[in-house]
């Protein structure tokens, strides 16, 4: 090959959905047998450029993308995951995609079989050929035995540790024929320990036989043991290719946060705001919530009256969770002590009525009333939850039109949402106003801690600034007291006192907005460093 | 003007268009074919009063997310029952009343309704339960849930020990008539209370204003109207619209689904018996077999979808398709003599608009969100 030593090299990769831009001019490069890490935060377009390389529809759906892809040094067009295979490339999915009710032979030689003519065959066509399972249970014995697992090849899947599924999607990738690069997904993130450690054993066995590895995570321990270089993007940049060995966690994670100059609101106020670590308004205990996706394992935290506190962390680790299980939107256990008083987590809506309002992240799904007017998404959970704005006409309590439509028109006002009137429908609002109906909700209940949750996803940057404004205002004039959850460490740390980055359901660190970026960083990865600033 | 026509075309809908079209064309038609058409418009409010109150049972069940109730039949045989009772028990001919009859009939169609409604309300409930346990497919099991009380009251029809002579098989037999008239209770009670001929007699087959019904009927929508105005009938429609938007303000969206299930097989037994004293006689047996689809119909092509309505599309659909049934009948018979076609248009619009009106939804959400 002498010429190519690269068995992949993708260069100046850009891609748009919709106007906006997800990937811009991003390269990356793999040799045969190398255990390459692709990093980065969640949205940082990793996924994207595994799509693009996979050739995965959605891709093509929308509109293509800008760059070139070359394979051991010949350009290629990859327009569908069947090229994709063709030219050599595996993927190894994050979520399993096995048949339940097949053997582990079967799940490995699916839309592969090895097949002998019968006399139907000859008539008909290929596809009434008879399954060689002989044959077949060889191979995929084999490719069992080469990552080295010990299960017989002919039992169901069905009832096999979560582990060894992933083995399976990994002999199944290895087992097709020509494979030159695989693409390791997270494979740990739903692993135990030792099973992780076995997987990445498993990546060097592959990568040892000359197999390159592209290897997606977030856990930066894995990324430092077991890879031989790494690529960083952030926010569909390419930061930086670096061989591992020349860099370290700190290093790594100093390029995934980024040094982001720009601050969401100026401060330019006196800090009035006294407060106390002995005024707690909001006090969890081992707080513990099922909810799916963002388990929150254990928590214990202490949020002080008139402050901004924020939680952070990366996407599926807990901190959604939080949230919803104080609100009592997914089933909970703990202790939660808000202003002095136990709060009930079993009753659906005790935190509303104790004067916590909430601001979902699921702002289309939980937020809002798509198809009512913008003046009944704003005065609904007050009228439900305090009984404002209903009107006595003696026999019963009907809503009161005038109230609510006065109240409406102020928080419209106040909040400067976007609309042509009260009554247009909240669907019909872009994410930044619609985001103000859910927060003019929330305040219509007069809270005394107001909790927001992904308050800026999914709209644009004008949209953003003014959202963070808002709650910077609330908290400053009014004194309320705050939670912001939110993914965006920028905005986080633009307005937050104090921040909490969880990790695998629990609170892995408390930071203060000012700490290093380097150390955000490794706190959201979850790396066990040493001692530090823990307060 | 064209952005104003097409505003006007989008408010309306296209199936509306069409059916109201259609009725036009019919009653131009029976215009045509010399039938009389004050009497026939004198039958177009009878029915509207008359199957009103059915239709307006599908606003609580749909508005709470349960769809369209093709189950009201639970309702409707609650109705039936008090009905029975109220003629049973003869309260319209209780000594007190020997002087007001018509107060007898008065008190006889209220007791009815008022039982009827509270035997509904327990059913409601216990149907309500049963629907929370199949969320996603509640319009499939109503439909058979509707189709199977009706099979199941058969038995009680039949077996159940009446005494009184108007609900008896005439010669000896036990159990209810197919048909039981009125005439001795509350028939035409709501129509003629009020009730006047507009143009024409009774002989000339003029225009009758059915008032007291209409009345009724109205005052039944106002009333369901403030409900829905009411923290509880916003909390519903909340629960119905985005059951996760009412779960985070603390809404119990289990429980509000029953209750508009209640207050929809409630209002069924109230709309049965409307119905009844409208026409006069209470029809057991399999006669209410297809009204669950009737009124679903009717709601529908008023403008309502499977998970938004309001009583504006209750009077609007009600008085399109009955309206456009009774116009079509006479009107087909003189076209077509001798065929059967009037009861297989009424098929065809009645489960067309159904089907039309699935296609526009999926899943039980609204199909408008874009």
């Amino acid at each position: 090959m002498g010429e190519a030593p690269y068995v992949l090299k993708m260069d100046g990769i850009s891609k748009e959905y919709f106007g906006n831009r997800v990937l811009d001019n991003v390269s990356l490069s793999v040799k045969p047998g190398e255990i390459h890490a692709l990093m980065g935060e969640n949205g940082a377009g990793k996924s994207t450029l595994m799509n693009i390389l996979f050739g995965m529809p959605v891709i093509h759906n929308t509109g293509g993308f800008t760059g070139t892809i070359e394979i051991d040094g010949e350009p290629v067009k990859i327009d569908s995951p069947q090229k994709a295979m063709e030219l050599g490339i595996g993927m190894v999915h994050q979520e399993f995609m096995l048949i339940p009710g097949f053997t582990v032979t079967e799940n490995i030689k699916v839309g592969r079989e090895i097949t002998q003519p019968t006399v139907a065959s000859h008539i008909f066509g290929k596809s009434l050929e008879k399954l060689d399972t002989k044959a077949m249970a060889k191979d995929a014995r084999k490719a069992l035995d080469t990552i080295g697992l010990n299960i017989e090849e002919y039992v169901l899947v069905k009832g096999l540790p979560v582990g060894y599924m992933q083995f399976i999607e990994i002999a199944r990738e290895i087992d097709k024929k020509g494979v030159r690069l695989l693409i390791f997904d997270e494979p740990t993130a739903v692993l135990t320990e030792s099973e992780a450690a076995r997987l990445l054993d498993t990546m060097r066995v592959i990568a040892s036989k000359g197999i390159a590895i592209i290897f997606i995570t977030h856990r930066l321990d894995e990324v430092i043991e077991v890879t031989d270089s790494i690529t960083v993007l952030r926010d569909g940049q390419f930061i930086a290719k670096a061989q591992t060995k020349d860099t370290s966690a700190v290093k790594i994670a100093e390029m995934m946060i980024g040094r982001k100059v720009e601050k969401l609101f100026d401060d330019d106020k006196p800090d009035t705001r006294t407060l106390s670590d002995d005024d707690v308004i909001l006090s969890l205990r081992n707080l513990k919530v099922d909810m799916p996706g963002e388990k929150v394992r254990d928590v214990s935290l202490n949020v002080r009256r008139g402050e901004v506190f924020g939680i952070g962390g990366l996407a599926g680790q807990g901190k959604l969770g939080i949230p919803n299980g104080i609100m009592g939107l997914c089933p909970a256990e703990g202790e939660v002590i808000f202003d002095g008083k136990p709060l009930d987590l079993k009753k659906l809506g005790e935190a509303l009525r104790l004067g916590i309002a909430f601001v979902s992240e699921d702002r289309r799904g939980v937020g809002l009333l798509l198809d009512d007017s913008i003046e009944q998404n704003i005065v609904f959970s007050a009228m439900q939850v305090n009984g404002k704005f209903l009107k006595n006409y003696g026999i019963a309590k009907l809503y009161d039109g005038k109230a609510g439509r006065a109240h409406a028109n102020e928080m419209i006002r106040e909040l400067d949402i976007r609309c042509t009137g009260p009554t247009q429908a909240a669907g019909s609002l872009s994410g930044g106003n619609q985001q103000k109906v859910c927060i003019a909700r929330a305040l219509t209940l007069s809270p005394k801690l107001l909790i927001v949750s992904e308050p800026t996803r999914g709209i644009d940057i004008g949209a953003k600034k003014l959202v963070i404004e808002l709650l910077a205002k609330l908290n400053r004039e009014q004194g309320m007291t705050v939670i912001m959850v939110s993914s965006e460490l920028t905005e986080l740390r633009s307005l937050c006192d104090r921040i909490a980055i969880v990790s695998e359901g629990v609170v892995h660190r408390i930071m203060r907005p000012d700490d290093s970026d380097a150390a955000f960083g490794l706190a959201m990865s979850g790396a066990k460093m040493e001692g530090g600033a823990e307060q | 003007m064209k952005s104003k026509l097409k505003s006007a075309y989008q408010a309306i809908g296209l199936p509306r268009l069409i059916i109201s079209a259609f009725f036009l064309i019919v009653l131009i038609m029976a215009g045509v074919y010399n039938i009389g058409i004050p009497a026939l418009l004198g039958d177009v409010l009878r029915r509207w009063g008359m199957y009103g109150v059915l239709v307006l049972a599908m606003v609580p069940a749909i508005q709470c997310g349960i769809g369209p109730n093709f189950g009201i039949s639970l309702g409707i045989v609650c109705g039936l029952f008090s009905s029975l009772i109220a003629i049973e028990l003869n309260i319209a001919a209780l000594p007190c009343f020997a002087s007001t009859p018509v107060l007898g009939q008065w008190c006889s169609m209220l007791f009815a309704m008022v039982l009827g409604a509270l035997i509904a309300w327990f059913v409601g409930v216990a149907y309500g339960l049963l629907l929370n346990r199949v969320k996603g497919s509640e319009m499939t099991v109503s439909t058979y849930v509707g189709l199977s009380i009706i099979a199941f009251m058969n038995i009680l029809w039949v077996t159940l020990p009446f005494k009184s002579g108007d609900i008896k098989w005439p010669i000896g037999g036990e159990g209810a008539r197919n048909t039981i008239s009125l005439e001795n209770s509350f028939g035409e009670l709501l129509n003629k209370t009020g009730g006047f001929y507009l143009i024409g007699s009774e002989e000339s087959g003029g225009l009758f204003i059915p008032t007291g019904l209409l009345v009724f009927f109205f005052l039944m929508c106002l009333l369901i109207y403030l409900f829905m105005r009411s923290k509880t009938g916003k909390a519903m429609t909340a629960a119905g619209a985005n059951p996760n938007f009412a779960r985070a303000s603390g809404i119990n969206v289990d429980k509000m689904r029953i209750l508009g299930t209640a207050v929809s097989t409630s209002l069924g037994a109230v709309g049965i018996i409307t119905y009844a004293q409208a026409f006069g006689f209470l029809q057991m047996y399999n006669a209410p077999l297809m009204m669950g689809f009737h009124c679903v119909a009717a709601i529908l092509i008023g403008g309502a979808s499977i998970s938004k309505a309001r009583i504006s599309h209750v009077i609007i659909g009600t008085f399109l398709f009955q309206g456009l049934l009774v116009i079509a009948l006479p009107v087909a018979n003189k076209v077509l003599v001798g065929t059967d076609l009037s009861d297989i248009m009424r098929m065809i619009i009645s489960n067309g608009i159904i089907i039309y009106a699935l296609t526009k939804a999926k899943g039980g959400t609204a199909s408008n969100e874009e």
